[in-house]
């Protein structure tokens, strides 16, 4: 099926100052990170207020392009000339269509209430500054990941949030877990970074161009072969970006980063931004049905192992983070379905931006009032000194599990749905992670809010402050509505950049035998997990005689395991070759020749003995030596 | 009917044209009158004074002849009935020439580092360490002789970028290097060593005069003309013609002796280290590009039919020059003869793309420099980093001397990171670290070469490059992270002379690094070389 592609139009009017959403933070974090300690004590407001403007800004173009009919709606902002060399020519531009401002929206939205969220959270954080100007590094890169027109400014901005991934992870550098969180993310990333560059680089040499528009036109012009490779390599760079199998170890340690970045990085944004190349990519994976099954496996199998892992973890954030793969996993089965399940992925991903952040901040108001302990063996009954928190909390939960009319009932029964159509065996495993979610999910409320107090001695707990608890409402009420009020709007806004929509869904749930059926299947979930957690007393400490497969989801899957004998052993094995080669065979061979030269030198300067006689000879010999040259060059 | 023998022709002179040249000439004859009238004490200021007014002057008579109509026609070229050529490089090796010239000058005049008195010795005619000199010194005597000395030579090489003509070579070379050989010897300090240079050099000098002149005579013997015009006629790719060949290859070493090429080199580091260090700086950057100038017209507008001959054997030179100059810089410990055989080196340098140079204009795609505009923008370039680095050099001292000794050098990143800084800035312009003009210079340098079709020349310069580096970093290693061991030299407060040339090369050497397209634009603008009409 060949899609339809828009054509862009040029930018009008304000639209032309669309670089701001970037500038804006991206010159805010350069400012504070610049201007050094004169702006420690303000320099936090200066920061909220970045995302803050970038999100009206984007309301205002979201509105405009509301307003356009639909062919108007793909606006392109050429800002500049970057590279060029020979045939190629690479510019700097913005593509505001319907897909890349939900992503604005969400990423400004939910970054400045998570950006105010850490005004609470990080109060009494010396560093505070540090942290804010990185939080503004990562909108405004994550701003140009999703605003770039072709692949490689959208690189510039995947590896920005990459950086700045890794600097907030690292944030508290003084913890050897952290630092060694930080740099595995950055690590395992760049594995998933080969993969987008060599697509790129693939790209320039097929289309001899970047850019979205000349990719989408001409894929069906590319060969099975090469659409085939482009959309492994594709996939590769959203497997690191988007903590998928193979590539996802890293995420669960990244939760040593501070709790907002945990929400704002690792669960509502960049994790998604894997998500966004697959579905931006829709061209070229339309070419290649075996590049859009391994998008489906990858997912089916990421959602599954992330439930698995979600379900033995005791840290709050280690559950979530296994949760955030998860529901991640859905959205990589729904992109990888096509056309037919682009929608849905961003659908699904908005819902989870909300619900997810929503839980994380939770979290963090949890590991505020508990001293910063994240076992849930040492929660309990937290509802009643907690109560905001607690309700805010039940509403992403209720979302996530897909509870009628709350917003994951909505975008995650689609996904379950379009799988059932297009893969049985997908839908009946996607079907599974429901319950399996729903069992984790109930587990974690449980061991958290109800039951016994289990709280170690000192702690004290206390709702946060009120900076803390208003996004928390603001994310609760998007967890709440988010899915009834996109759900008849978000299918056709996206029909622009190729997704397909069938019928005309509303806010009223649609029933059908597999929604039926999902619903069963997740109160069974529920009732499991209130059986065995609400039921029975929480044990204070984790028993060690566990089934093997608590055991391989404490372990994360045996995942560092297999990258330790996979890759780690055989790298380092490789590099100490290397070295030795190095010591023994070049560093001689160098030092060798550097001798050499002066030994030459030495040799050559006797000549230079500072006599004019010695001086005119040479002139002579050489003059001499040039006229036999010059005769030589004749003959030759 | 009358038959005329003798038909005298009035030479068309365009004075306006010629005006920035005999500017300089003027500047340099008042100079003399200066010296003869004016009283000691407001002497030096006076030649100070003038000298750089008059090179202001020209600059500025450059800028206005700029867009000349008559620089881009080719069929009005004809003045002092052709034996100077006022075109587009004529121009750009002027404005060259005079704007380091001045930089040069200004170095001169610096009275900071010596209690009053400037680089340059109180009484040259004395016996080194004779009562006569210490007399000379506390009467405070200067020579001031040495501004109207560098102006002169200036002219000199202002008329050997322009020559059209073979005498006219031999006239601008000689007045270029006549008051070089008095100003080598001017040394305050270390007299007898500056004195031995000079003779060296004038011995040399003069060795390398006959060995062009003889070049010259050659040539003419082949094609009965002294004009470059009647010379690119004669010059025609044909047997039986040693004559040409001779001259070619004498005419040839004369220049290359100029430039410092190897093997004609050897008088670069005695005499760089022996003169007064301004100087040095003077010649290191005038000298080189006055015969680079000189070398490229002769070798292109008037030999150029002879180019599948002579490109080959330069390239030999290119190659021999950037060698030997690199790796004898490696064990120098003296970081006058560092510069010195660093700027042998870049003398190489500069030869690749002028080997390369395929046509006059080098028929290059639009947006890629020609080989005239790179060798201009290398000089610049070079030109920018050799007088800061020797104007540093003037700065560091002990007891009131020069120390040119790089073992005192050692640790002085840590007394004085400024200065350290500035020179460092230099260094790696030298070197060709990316973001100084230097880079630049050496990758158009490069390709101008590739372009003309001497990938392998522009190969081995690459690669020589890479060896040059070895220069840099190893004087960078001694400043920045070698603790001293013995005497050390300290960094004498600069007065404002060697501020503002330190400044401006510090401006050049940045500016165009990041920058390079407008300064790379100009000129290609002028860098076509006008052949003699008449043909």
């Amino acid at each position: 099926m060949l899609l339809e592609i828009l054509s862009p139009v040029a930018a009008q009017g304000l639209m032309q100052w669309a670089w701001l959403l970037i500038a804006i933070p991206g010159g805010m974090a350069a400012l504070l990170l610049i201007a050094g300690k004169v702006t420690n004590r303000f320099g936090h407001w200066l920061a909220t207020a970045a995302p803050i403007a970038s999100f009206i800004l984007a309301l205002i173009f979201f509105i405009d392009l509301l307003s356009r009919s639909v062919e108007a709606r793909t606006v392109s902002v050429h800002l500049y000339n970057w590279i060029t060399a020979g045939a190629w020519e690479i510019n700097v531009g913005i593509l505001l269509d319907p897909l890349s401002i939900v992503f604005v929206l969400l990423i400004t939205g939910v970054g400045s209430l998570i950006h105010i969220y850490s005004i609470g959270y990080m109060a009494h954080d010396p560093n505070r500054r540090r942290f804010f100007a990185y939080l503004n590094l990562f909108v405004a890169a994550m701003l140009l990941l999703v605003l770039a027109d072709n692949y490689l400014v959208l690189f510039v901005g995947w590896e920005g949030v990459g950086l700045a991934s890794y600097l907030l992870i690292s944030f508290w550098q003084e913890k050897p877990s952290a630092a060694a969180a930080g740099k595995k993310a950055f690590i395992v990333n760049r594995v998933g970074d080969m993969g987008l560059l060599t697509a790129s680089f693939t790209l320039l040499a097929m289309f001899s161009s970047t850019a979205f528009v000349d990719v989408s036109t001409g894929a069906d012009k590319l060969t099975t072969g090469w659409a085939t490779f482009l959309g492994f390599m594709l996939l590769l760079a959203a497997c690191g970006k988007s903590a998928q199998v193979p590539l996802q170890s890293w995420l669960l340690d990244a939760m040593e980063g501070p709790t907002p970045v945990s929400a704002l990085i690792h669960a509502a944004t960049m994790v998604t931004a894997g998500v966004y190349l697959v579905v931006r990519s829709g061209a070229i994976f339309e070419q290649t049905p075996s590049a859009q099954l391994a998008v489906v496996i990858v997912g089916t199998v990421t959602l599954l192992a992330g439930a698995w892992i979600g379900c033995a973890k005791d840290d709050i954030k280690k559950v979530l983070a296994g949760s955030t793969m998860s529901q991640i996993g859905y959205m990589m089965l729904a992109a990888g379905i096509g056309p037919a399940g682009y929608a849905f992925a961003i659908f699904h991903l908005l819902t989870h931006g909300f619900f997810k952040a929503n839980m994380f901040l939770g979290a963090g108001s949890v590991m505020h009032a508990m001293d910063d302990d994240v076992n849930m063996r040492h929660y309990g009954a937290l509802r009643k000194l907690l109560p905001i928190t607690f309700i805010t909390f039940a509403m992403g939960y209720l979302a996530i599990i897909g509870f009628p009319m709350f917003a994951g009932f909505y975008s995650k029964d689609h996904i379950i749905e379009a799988a059932f159509h297009a893969q049985p065996a997908m839908g009946v495993l996607a079907l599974i992670g429901a319950g399996v979610t729903a069992f984790y999910m109930t587990r974690l409320m449980m061991m958290t809010f109800f039951g016994e107090k289990r709280w170690r001695e000192g702690v004290h707990p206390h709702e946060s402050p009120v900076v803390m608890w208003v996004p928390l409402v603001i994310l609760a009420i998007g967890s709440l509505i988010g899915g009834m009020a996109l759900n008849g709007w978000i299918g056709h806004w996206l029909e622009p950049i190729g997704a397909e929509v069938s019928g005309h869904p509303s806010w009223l749930p649609h029933i059908t035998t597999i929604g039926i059926i999902t619903m069963v299947v997740v109160a069974l979930g529920v009732a499991l997990a209130w059986y065995l957690f609400s039921k029975k007393p929480v044990p204070d400490e984790a028993q060690e005689k566990v089934s093997i497969l608590t055991t391989a989801g404490r372990q994360d899957l045996f995942g560092d395991t297999v990258n330790e004998y996979l890759i780690i052993k055989p790298a380092s094995a490789l590099s100490r070759g290397i070295a030795f080669m190095d010591e023994k065979g070049v560093t001689p061979a160098v030092e060798g020749s550097g001798r050499f030269v002066q030994l030459i030198g030495d040799k050559v300067r006797l000549i230079q003995n500072g006599y004019v006689r010695t001086y005119g000879l040479t002139m002579v010999v050489g003059a001499v030596l040039i006229g036999v040259a010059l005769v030589l060059s004749r003959l030759v | 009917m009358m038959l005329t023998l003798f038909e005298f022709i009035p030479p068309s002179l365009d004075y306006l044209l010629l005006a920035p040249f005999l500017v300089v000439l003027g500047t340099a004859c008042l100079g003399i009158l200066v010296e003869a009238f004016v009283p000691r004490k407001p002497r030096f200021i006076v030649q100070l004074v003038l000298a750089v007014l008059g090179l202001i002057m020209a600059l500025v008579l450059i800028v206005w002849n700029w867009g000349s109509p008559n620089l881009a026609d080719p069929w009005s070229d004809v003045i002092i009935s052709g034996t100077v050529m006022i075109d587009g490089p004529t121009m750009a090796f002027w404005a060259l020439l005079f704007g380091f010239g001045l930089l040069a000058i200004i170095l001169f005049a610096e009275r900071n580092l010596h209690a009053g008195a400037t680089s340059f010795t109180s009484s040259a005619a004395s016996v080194p360490g004779s009562n006569a000199e210490t007399e000379a010194a506390d009467a405070g005597l200067v020579h001031t002789e040495v501004f109207p000395l560098a102006i002169f030579a200036l002219s000199g090489a202002g008329l050997l970028v322009a020559a059209n003509d073979l005498l006219v070579l031999f006239i601008g070379l000689e007045i270029l290097s006549l008051p070089l050989y008095v100003m080598v010897g001017l040394a305050r300090h270390r007299r007898v060593v500056s004195q031995e240079a000079s003779l060296k050099y004038f011995l040399l000098g003069a060795m390398a005069s006959a060995i062009l002149l003889f070049g010259v005579a050659f040539l003419f013997g082949h094609t009965g003309s002294f004009d470059y015009a009647a010379l690119s006629r004669g010059v025609t790719f044909s047997f039986g013609d040693s004559l040409l060949l001779a001259g070619i290859a004498l005419i040839g070493v004369g220049l290359l002796f100029k430039i410092g090429a190897v093997p004609f080199h050897s008088w670069v580091p005695d005499v760089y280290q022996g003169a007064p260090t301004p100087v040095t700086a003077f010649m290191s950057v005038c000298t080189k590009t006055a015969a680079v100038a000189a070398f490229l017209r002769l070798f292109y507008a008037g030999l150029g039919g002879m180019r599948l001959t002579w490109q080959p054997v330069l390239a030999g030179v290119a190659i021999l020059t950037i060698l030997v100059g690199s790796i004898i810089a490696i064990n120098q410990m003296d970081i006058k003869r560092v510069l010195a055989y660093s700027a042998v080196s870049h003398a190489g340098f500069i030869l690749v793309p002028l080997v390369g140079a395929a046509t006059l204009t080098s028929g290059m795609m639009p947006g890629t420099a020609s080989s005239v505009a790179s060798i201009m923008f290398y000089l610049v370039a070079y030109g920018f980093a050799a007088l800061g680095a020797f104007a540093i050099v003037t700065l560091v001292r002990s007891q009131g001397r020069e120390v040119t000794d790089l073992a005192a050098w050692a640790g002085i990143g840590k007394r004085d990171p400024v200065i350290a800084v500035i020179f460092l800035i230099f260094l790696l312009s030298m070197a060709g670290i990316p973001l100084t003009a230097g880079f630049v210079g050496k990758y158009i340098a490069f390709v101008a070469a590739w372009q003309g079709g001497y990938w392998w020349l522009a190969m081995a310069g690459v690669l020589g490059a890479i060896i040059a580096v070895y220069i840099y970093v190893r004087v960078v290693q001694i400043m920045f992270f070698k603790d001293p061991d013995g005497p050390t030299a300290t960094i004498t407060q600069a007065g404002p002379a060697t501020w503002i040339v330190m400044i401006l090369c510090v401006i050049g050497t940045v500016a165009f690094g990041i920058v390079p397209g407008p300064l790379l634009d100009l000129l290609q603008s002028v860098s076509t070389f006008i052949l003699p009409a008449g043909s």
